[in-house]
Formats: C-alpha cells, structure tokens, sequence
C-alpha cells in the first residue's frame, strides 16, 4: 500500500498501490528505469521502502527480513555456483536454511523434474545453455520453498524463439505447483501471453493494471495503448458534436466521426487506432486516400507505413491470409477504419510526443 | 568502397554483395558470434580466409580494416559525455568542426539522445547505453558494419523503432552491414537476406520471405516463426500430389518427388490454420486460448490427441471457449511444406539449444 522508493532523491517508486490474489500469475510491463526491478526487490525485502506498507497474507512484513518472509527472488542474472554440479546448485537452498543433505536433495531434485532437468543433475553450470541454466535459477527458487516467485526477466537472457517455448512452459510450472508469480518483463507479447493481469508501470508509477485484454482493448491511457501494442495516435480538434456522432479535425482538414464521447467543441484530443484496425483498400466510413510508403515483412504478418494527405504516417498490420503482398511500396490506396475502432484520449498535458516516450 | 566480400567460415563460403543488409540468426551457440569475431579479426580463422573488396584479410589488423562494430556489451567512455562519444571518432580523424557538429547531431537524434546530450554513460540507463554505442560507431563513417545484438538490451518498443532507423541509415549512407540478432522478426523485417545458423554451420542462405514461406530445411521452418510439426508416412503418390497419414488423418500435400511409405514431416503455420464451425476438417475441441492482442492463439486437440495451433485475426474470430467443439481446417496444399523425416529423429532436428 502507497510504498515509495527513492534512491539518492530519484523516485524509483512513487505511491505505488496493488493486490495479488493467491496463485496469481501477474506480469510487471515497463520500460528500462520504470521501477520493475526496485517494485520486486521491494517486495523479497532486499531493499527497504522510504514510506507505505508491505503485506503478505494482510500481515505487513515491513519488518520481516527476506529469509523470512516466503518469497524467492529469481534475479535477472542468474549466478549459480560454477564448482558446484547442477542439483547441488538447487539443494544449496535447502541445505543453507537447514534442511538435512538427503531432505535437501530429494527437494532439489523434485524442483529440476519441475523444470526437466533431472537428466542434467549431475552437469555444471558451464555445461549448459543459456536456457537451461535459467531453468535451474528457477528451480533454485522452487526449491527455496516459497509461495512467491519473483521472477525478473526470467527469459530475459534467450533466444526469441526459445523464449515463446518457455514462456508457456513458465506459466504452467508457476499453476501446476500452485504458486503465485510476479514476473518482470518488457516484452509485451510475453506479458500477454502469460499473465492473469499485467500491471503497466512507468516512471515509478502504475499507469495501469488489469487482465490483458481489458488493458489490451481498453487502455487507461495513451502510454498504456502505445506500450500493449502498437496503435497510430493522431491530433486533432473536436469540430461537431451530434446526436450519435462526434466529428474530429486532423491536420489538413481530414475529418473523421466517431461515436459519441462525452467532448467538448474545439477541445484538442488524441484519436489512436491500433495497427490491425486499420484497413487497406477500404469502404469503412472514416477513409483517405493515402500512398504506400513501406511494406515490412514480419513473418505472420506485415505491416504497411501509409502517408496520408496531410503527411501524416498510419501503419497498418495485416495478418497473412495469403503469403503474397498485397500492396507494394507507390500504391494509392484508400486507408481506413470503423468508428467503433476510434479510441479517444485526452490532449496530454507535455504534448502527444513526451506521453509516447517509453522511458 | 566496397565492392564485394566473400567471407568463409568453416568450409562454408559465404558471399555478401556490397551495400547489402544481413542478418544472422541461430540458437545460442550456433557460432553466429563467431562468424562476425572472424569477420572483424578479432578471431582468426584456422582455415579459410576473409576477403574484403576481394582483399584477403590474413595480415590486416582489427583497425585497419575498416569496420565499424558494435557488440552487445560495448563500454563508451566514461569519462566523456554522450555527445563526445558520439564525436570521438570523428574529432580523432580531425574531420572538419561543421562535419563533426552535423553528424554528432544527426547521432543523437538517430539514438533520441539530443536531451541527454551532456549526461555521462553512467547516468544512463543500460539501454541508453547501448543506443549511444550504435550512434557512434555509425559515426566513425566505415563502410562495413558489424553488428552484434546491437538492440539486444534495448527496450522492446525502443527496439523495433530502431532497427527500422537503423535499416534506413544503412540504405541513406549505403552501408554493408552484418547483423547478428536472436530477434527473429527483427532478422525477417530489415534483411535483404537471412542467414540461418545452426551449430557452426550454415543452414540456409535466403530471402526473408523465402526463409519464412519456403524454407530448404525443417529446421528453418520450426526456428523462424511458430509452426505446426505433424509426422506422418506417405501412403500413396499422385503426382504432383501424395497422400500422408498423419494419425487418423490423410493429408494431402504437394508430392516434391517423395515415394510412398516415406516417413516425413508436414509443416503449416498457425496463421494457415483456421478454427471454425462450419467447414470441413477434423473434429477438434479447444484446449488453449491465448489472447494476444491483434491475434489470438487457439490450441486444439483431436479425438486422438493430435494438437493443432492456430492464429487468427481477434477481431474477425469468433470469440471460442476453451472445451469448445470445432473444426480445424488446414486443407490447403499451398500452405503445407513436406519435408523428410530427420535422419536425427524430430526432437533432435527442431532442439532450439
């Protein structure tokens, strides 16, 4: 509740305000610097909050050390023993908090089936991958005992395609042995792919927290609708105000209707409109026409940078049904969207420019 | 000028035209690192050689071979502020005082580093770091960049925004540049051409959509991008089609000259697989929904345990339920690749470590 952070008078944490249910799987979104890391060693105790209240269980554990208080730290570089085989590695753990050596390594092992890696036990860490000396910082935390995993960047350190592997593999782990995680990321699709809810951190505060697609299709903010996932954001000033419509001016005089929000005339807005909303070679009501400017090959799909008449750049994603491109880089195409596809945001106070700076 | 390089590596010759953008890409350890140390000098090859402009590069130091590179772990200089790194290069070849302004300024606003422009490295954060490492040495002017994970600490969003910029900054200046990442959409979004990498060796060589629609080899079809692996064995030939059995199911697949009772392995991508009610296909129920976002990720599962992934567009998907009953349809020739059951057996030919 409220806890804060502050290092040498930077605010890492700023009155930051959260729950986690029991046997959640919570993903931590944020760019370098937001205060993911400091949020998660916060919460393990290695480091003490300036002000606001810690609770496990509504048991604050301000004044709990981290030993004690039944969350495992699972740091982003991972630091095994290198002298020490794999399974020792995992029992160091139990051995250090008391465990009796054969109690420890029945623990030890159990935690490396968990992550498949029994077949490994008896390797040292240089022996392996990057990928699975990861698995057995993570067995290290299962076998820590603790109800809380605290996971920062857990796949940080692998190979894309290893990650979208792992990733599911992660969150299974996390749900077969009933533990609630707190994972630290800044991949996006990571975030979305395995969480319950995502909380979007920026500067040291929650911008916002919720399931992935309530934060995905309906994003508290602007830095939130940039951050889950690529939409265009576009000024403009509300010119007419109807009985369903609502009619807003973009530079140059392109017009485009929306449905009714509660606006004023004349007010400056934001109109953003994810990538894959946008239509090529379209009817919908609010179109334009428009010239290919970049095609871009992403594998499942592409993504098209169109210039509208007044300059302005909209991308459009388009999820390959067909291998072939469908439109080449010179195409006049009329561009477009679906009113109901139309989101509105406030004028931000420092400009559209600052509010979409990710750090 | 650069006119063309043949680089070697391991037997494997690999020719790289001048002004072309690479990238290679590979599981960790697959020696892609290797291959750029090779390239740069800072290894030297126990055989083989590297020939710049057709120039071999035996006796040519590190510095005078005219490189730019950038690892991942590259150090500015403490000591200097972002914009004296940015112009260190520069101001050591004593480049004219205007020249050293425009290109440091253009440097920081390539790296969006204009505001920070007097901060110290260490006032930075890890990934600003890293983009003012990429601005200098796109600043020191060579010819022939080496990049390895040169976005690889960087911010997601920082870092799709950058490759593009980075991309366009080699084609504006017409650099040759090759780009080691483990980003594959990176590799497939800014290449001219993709190598694919895999245990010191080659795997293939190709253009972007061809390494993602028709690659040579199994494993570039399962490392580039999700696909579905369903094994099977020919029954019958048809030229230019066959018939595979694959569990209960025959698939019908361009033949590629295979005989029947072959064991292969049939390839289609999630993005090919369409979840629907109507049509014909097999009787699947839903086991896994993901939401994506923009897509969504359905996992379904046959009456007999055969698992299919499919991606769709969220929005003209119909909203499925997980235990929902289906039909999964992938009966489109066009979209399937066949290829020969490994010799290594699957697990071992598709092992991303």
């Amino acid at each position: 509740m409220n806890v804060s952070k502050t290092f040498d008078g930077v605010v890492a944490l700023d009155r930051v305000t959260f729950d986690v249910e029991e046997g959640e799987y919570l993903c931590v979104l944020g760019a370098t610097g937001s205060g993911k890391t400091t949020l998660l060693r916060l919460i393990a105790g290695l480091i003490k909050p300036n002000s606001g209240t810690i609770y496990f269980d509504g048991k604050s554990v301000n004044n709990v050390i981290a030993q004690s208080r039944n969350a495992a730290y699972v740091p982003q570089q991972y630091a095994l023993f290198p002298h020490l085989t794999v399974l020792e590695n995992v029992a160091f753990g139990p051995l250090s908090r008391g465990c009796q050596p054969r109690e420890a390594m029945e623990i030890a092992s159990r935690a490396l089936e968990l992550v498949r890696l029994s077949w490994r036990s008896e390797a040292l860490p240089k022996e392996l991958s990057g990928g699975m000396q990861q698995r057995i910082a993570l067995a290290r935390g299962l076998a820590s005992g603790a109800r809380l995993l605290l996971l920062d960047e857990p796949l940080g350190a692998l190979d894309a395609r290893l990650r979208l592997d792992l990733r599911h593999k992660l969150r299974q782990l996390v749900k077969e042995s009933g533990l609630t995680a707190i994972h630290v990321t800044h991949d996006r699709d990571e975030a979305m792919s395995v969480a319950d809810r995502i909380m979007i951190l920026r500067r040291g505060r929650i911008e916002d927290y919720g399931k992935p697609d309530t934060v995905y299709d309906r994003p508290k903010g602007i830095f939130t609708a940039h951050l889950v996932g690529g939409a265009n954001f576009l000024e403009g000033v509300v010119e007419a105000l109807e009985k369903e419509t609502t009619t807003i001016r973009l530079r140059g005089g392109i017009k485009i209707r929306t449905p009714l929000y509660s606006l004023t005339a004349t007010e400056l807005v934001i109109i953003g409109v994810r990538k894959e909303n946008v239509l090529l070679s379209t009817t919908a009501e609010n179109s334009f026409d428009s010239e290919v400017r970049q095609v871009r090959f992403l594998g499942n799909s592409r993504e098209y940078i169109l210039r509208l008449s007044n300059g302005d750049l909209i991308a459009s994603r388009q999820f390959l049904e067909e291998k072939q491109e469908q439109f080449k880089v010179g195409d006049k195409i009329k561009v477009g969207f679906e009113r109901k596809d139309v989101m509105i945001f406030a004028y931000p106070k420092h400009g559209l420019k600052k509010e979409l700076e990710i750090i | 000028m650069i006119y063309g390089n043949i680089i070697a590596l391991d037997n494997v010759t690999l020719r790289i035209e001048d002004k072309e953008y690479v990238c290679v890409i590979g599981p960790s350890g697959c020696g892609k690192s290797t291959l750029i140390k090779c390239i740069a000098g800072i290894i030297h090859p126990t055989k083989g050689s590297v020939l710049i402009d057709g120039l071999p590069m035996e006796r040519v130091s590190i510095e005078d071979r005219g490189i730019g590179y950038v690892f991942q772990d590259i150090a500015l200089f403490p000591h200097l502020t972002v914009r004296q790194n940015l112009s260190y290069g520069l101001s050591v070849r004593n480049a004219p005082p205007t020249t050293i302004t425009n290109v440091t300024n253009e440097m920081l606003d390539l790296v969006s580093m204009r505001e920070r422009s007097t901060s110290y490295p260490n006032e930075l954060s890890g990934g600003a770091q890293q983009k003012v490492a990429v601005g200098r040495a796109v600043a020191t002017g060579s010819h022939l960049f080496l990049l390895d994970e040169p976005l690889g600490a960087l911010d997601a969003l920082v870092r799709t925004e950058l490759r593009y910029e980075l991309r366009k900054l080699a084609q504006d200046l017409g650099l040759t540049v090759i780009h080691v990442t483990h980003d594959q959409e990176e590799a497939l979004s800014i290449a001219d051409r993709v190598i694919v990498m895999k245990r010191g060796k080659i795997v293939e060589i190709g253009k972007p959509t061809d390494i993602y629609h028709s690659p040579e080899q199994l494993f570039t079809e399962n490392f580039v991008g999700e696909t579905n692996l369903l094994e099977g064995t020919i029954v019958e030939v048809h030229d230019p089609v066959c018939s595979v059995k694959v569990g209960r199911h025959l698939i019908n697949v361009k033949a590629h000259g295979k005989r029947a009772d072959q064991r292969v392995v049939i390839t289609i991508r999630p993005e090919f697989v369409s979840i629907n009610e109507s049509t014909q296909g097999w009787n699947c129920r839903i086991k896994e929904i993901t939401y994506l976002g923009g897509i969504t990720q359905y996992v379904a599962r046959d009456e007999y345990g055969l698992e299919l992934v499919a991606q769709q567009p969220s929005s003209n998907s119909h909203r499925f339920r997980v235990d929902d009953k289906v039909i999964v349809s992938i009966q489109s020739t066009e979209h399937m690749l066949l290829f020969d059951y490994p010799v290594e057996g699957l697990e071992k030919e598709t092992s991303l470590e």
